[in-house]
């Protein structure tokens, strides 16, 4: 990053344009999460669905030149896993964890074996925006571009949050997640409205997947999740089930990671693994202050997690 | 024959009572009755229910066979049977969860096919379950909404709050609708269930144990209101109910099930308690009569001292609370459901730590670990005992054995099970304390409630050195034999010299068998009274916190 130009002022400026880049995958995967555990079921597998995402999204736009048709890929083919783990965590007394590690694995391993092929050649890139007209500060300028993902992200918490209050989907949503008994009593079905929202969490999972690929980093290898799925379901955990603050828990993620590079592209270059790691530190940090014997988490599903019998 | 409405529950000509052993046919009012409209009321007159000739077979068992009831309108009905009796598996055919094998339902004369309770609520019928069907995280208002058939896709919250707010104007029972079902009391959380299906527009209410959850006083005051309603021919009511106190005070007709066949009917006003009892048990039986005995050399077993503990949410459930329980002596709490007894009878069975206080056993600090519960004798029936006291997947053995196996004889040298001698427990355990089950290798969580209660009683009080037992909520949904049952053994276990602390909501069972009542009201304990003395308003204003 071109920050050598502005000294230490380089660093919050590398840290904001970082979580505005860094955080957009975040906040897909954890609104994603969000909808899915608000229905009473855990998709760990989000993390593979990120990557198969990212693979996807970068296949179809290199294939076709289109990265916007990346992007639908990219949320189809989270919808394909989603569909995967809906059926699947929903057979009698299946456990939504193992069922999430398992499609981890299937997820990671079907975007390795089938984005072997895209990792050499260069896809075309989704258009950014830049919010730094304003200025001629050219590392100001490639720091403030933004991915209309991104705003399509913030626009997608508030509606959400919205949707669980002010809809009756959402009501039956809720209603599933916090006491599935009381939904059949209404006659509603557990199974598909619990589908509907797995598998819409998994679109959303597998656009975030194609932020990595077609926007930050911006390009398809098997590492380029790093964890972000599985971090993003701690995410939710943080944002107490609410999706607004999903999006500010996402904000601070992204910040969190991009400590290491913004800290490195100053010249520290002492402890750049450890603030690299920033990101998992805060999430087991998020975990041991969260957690406690003493009481339950306020807004968590009533049912989140448990086995159908 | 020619039978006025059942407005004033005294009037009208009796009808015979019909104890029926077998194969009975069903008793109709007669038709003059169905006929008889109210005709001044602005809401349209209920529905007429009737169900010919049900049967339910699950495989090869026949829950419920040739069974035949009828709802007139603008009457409370009672069905009333033991455990298993298949009052569930009726209503349920009717409201469309179970597709009966031969039988009809009629409504209105018609003959209907109800496959959802979607179904069933088109034709006017709702059911109030045992159990809460309101989602916790919700408010009462989205609630409502969420309950209706027709609500819209997109919620205009300020036109459903007018709306809501018309509707509470005109209901029997008052909740405030921006309160989440969390924060509700267990009587609010009945009423709010009764008001879902009136906002629904029901007309006849399906009640099962309506008030097993309730306070008598709050029993009274929500049967009291659905009285009115019907008694107004707003309503028809058919209530499932064990309590004979509510069927004897509350209603009009009453239907008998026993073993999935009809055993009775009749009109509550020609019967008495012990023809329902009979009806429903098959033989003449009665109540055990409570027998004390004084015991010799009592001390103190159980002392708390200023014993604090939270709730889940961190904010405080049990504040000082200081009591003593002497052996030989059942010390009942009485309290409305949430005022802290479950935290108090957690943090006694180990399940939830203590915020500060002490806790003495016999003289000694007590921490509830699995070694002090053992060399002091304590045992623990908690509420909800599937939940509590067994593991669900784990076998009868098993869950029996979960206090002793890693003793003599069930364990060798103290780590090998041994499997054949712990089954060989368990069926000695199956038969003395009467648990119906296919095998002791059933799953505990296949049987029904009054049998799971059975099993952690057979593992709680089959040792013969108890020191000190804690009960909760002993004998909550069970039937009456179940009830009368382990009434029986809480006061054996008293007269052996047990000291007993007994947890309950339901007062009635706290004054006949404790010899002190503490009252616990917001966390404290407020109220103390030998039960002799025990006055029932005081008692009440107590509990209400007064």
């Amino acid at each position: 990053m071109a920050t050598e130009a502005l000294g230490l002022w380089g660093v919050p400026l590398a840290i904001i344009a970082g979580t505005l880049r860094g955080s957009v995958p975040f906040l897909f995967v954890s609104l994603g999460e969000c909808l899915t555990e608000k229905s009473g079921k855990i998709n760990l597998g989000l993390e593979g669905t990120l990557l198969m995402g990212a693979m996807s999204a970068y296949a179809v736009s290199y294939l076709t030149g289109s990265p916007w048709l990346g992007v639908i890929t990219a949320g189809i083919a989270g919808m394909f896993l989603g569909l995967i783990h809906g059926w699947l965590s929903q057979q009698p007394r299946v456990n939504d964890v193992a069922v999430g590690i398992a499609m981890i694995i299937f997820g990671s391993g079907l975007a390795f074996f089938l984005g072997k092929p895209f990792i050499q050649p260069s896809a075309p890139q989704l258009p950014t925006l830049s919010l730094a007209g304003w200025t001629q500060i050219p590392q100001l300028e490639s720091a403030l571009s933004i991915s209309p993902l991104f705003i399509l992200g913030v626009a997608i918490a508030p509606l959400m949050q919205w949707f669980f209050r002010s809809s009756r989907w959402g009501l039956l949503v809720r209603a599933v997640g916090d006491s599935p008994d009381a939904a059949k009593a209404m006659g509603i079905s557990i199974f598909k409205v619990r589908m509907a929202s797995i598998v819409a969490g998994s679109f959303l999972a597998g656009i975030g997947g194609a932020s990595l690929s077609l926007f930050y980093p911006g390009s398809w290898s098997e590492r380029i999740s790093s964890g972000q799925g599985l971090m993003a379901v701690a995410l939710v955990i943080f944002a107490r089930w609410n999706p607004v603050q999903c999006l500010y828990a996402s904000l601070l993620f992204g910040g969190a990671q991009a400590i290491g590079p913004a800290m490195q592209s100053v010249g520290i270059d002492a402890y750049y693994y450890l603030f690299n790691a920033s990101p998992y530190i805060l999430t087991l940090l998020i975990m041991v202050i969260t957690c406690s014997p003493k009481r339950t988490l306020t807004g968590a599903p009533g049912s989140l997690g448990q086995a159908q019998e | 024959m020619c039978l006025p409405l059942p407005l004033g529950r005294h009037t009208g000509l009796p009808l015979p009572i019909h104890p029926l052993p077998i194969h009975p046919l069903p008793i109709h009012p007669s038709p003059a009755m169905e006929t008889t409209a109210v005709a001044v009321q602005t809401k349209p007159a209920p529905p007429e229910l009737e169900v010919i000739n049900l049967t339910k077979r699950f495989g090869t068992f026949t829950a419920l066979d040739q069974v035949s009831i009828k709802v007139t309108p603008g009457s409370f009905h009672a069905l009333l049977g033991e455990n298993g009796a298949g009052k569930s598996t009726l209503v349920k055919c009717i409201m469309g969860f179970y597709t009966p094998t031969s039988g009809e339902v009629l409504v209105d004369q018609q003959c209907r096919d109800i496959d959802s309770p979607k179904d069933a609520h088109h034709f006017g019928l709702g059911m109030v379950y045992q159990h809460f069907t309101s989602v916790p995280a919700m408010t009462v208002a989205e609630n409502l909404v969420l309950s209706r058939y027709d609500s819209p896709q997109w919620i205009n919250w300020k036109a459903e709050y007018d709306r809501l707010d018309a509707f509470m104007a005109t209901s029997p029972f008052q909740i405030d609708l921006r309160t989440p079902i969390s924060q509700l009391a267990a009587g609010q959380k009945q009423k709010l269930e009764i008001l879902k299906q009136l906002y629904l527009n029901s007309r006849v209410l399906i009640l099962d144990e309506p008030t097993s959850v309730l306070t008598p006083d709050e029993a009274d005051e929500v049967l009291g209101l659905l009285r009115e309603e019907v008694t107004a021919g707003h309503l028809s009511v058919l209530m499932i109910s064990h309590k004979f106190r509510e069927v004897m005070a509350f209603t009009d007709e009453v239907t008998v099930l026993r073993k999935g066949k009809l055993a009775g009917h009749g009109y509550v006003r020609d019967l008495t308690v012990d023809d329902m009892a009979h009806m429903m048990l098959g033989e003449k039986t009665e109540a055990t009569p409570v027998e004390k005995v004084t015991v010799a050399d009592s001390r103190p077993v159980l002392e708390l001292k200023d014993l604090c503990a939270d709730r889940d949410n961190g904010l405080p459930a049990v504040c000082s609370a200081s009591l003593v329980v002497n052996s030989g002596e059942i010390v009942g709490i009485a309290g409305v459901s949430g005022n802290g007894q479950r935290e108090l009878v957690e943090v006694l069975a180990g399940q939830r730590p203590r915020h500060s206080g002490d806790i003495l056993v016999n003289g000694e600090p007590y921490q509830s670990t699995r070694r002090e519960m053992a060399r002091h004798q304590v045992y623990t029936l908690p509420e909800e005992p599937l939940r509590n006291a067994c593991v669900p997947h784990m076998s009868v053995a098993e869950n029996m054995a979960l206090r002793t196996f890693d003793c003599p004889p069930q364990a060798r040298r103290g780590w090998l099970l041994s499997l054949s001698n712990i089954r060989r427990m368990a069926e000695g355990l199956v038969k003395v304390f009467s648990v119906k089950t296919p095998s002791v290798d059933t799953p505990v969580g296949h049987l029904s409630g009054g049998n799971v209660q059975r099993t952690v009683l057979a593992r709680e009080l089959s040792s013969t050195e108890i020191n000190l037992l804690i009960a909760a909520n002993p004998c909550f949904g069970l039937d009456f034999s179940a009830v009368d049952y382990i009434h029986t053994q809480i006061l054996a276990a008293r007269n052996r010299g047990v000291a007993v602390l007994l947890v309950s909501e339901d007062l009635d069972e706290l004054l006949k068998l404790s010899d002190r009542i503490v009252v616990i009201s917001g966390g404290e304990l407020v109220y103390e009274s030998p039960t002799a003395t025990a006055d029932i308003k005081t008692l009440g204003h107590k509990m209400a916190g007064h």
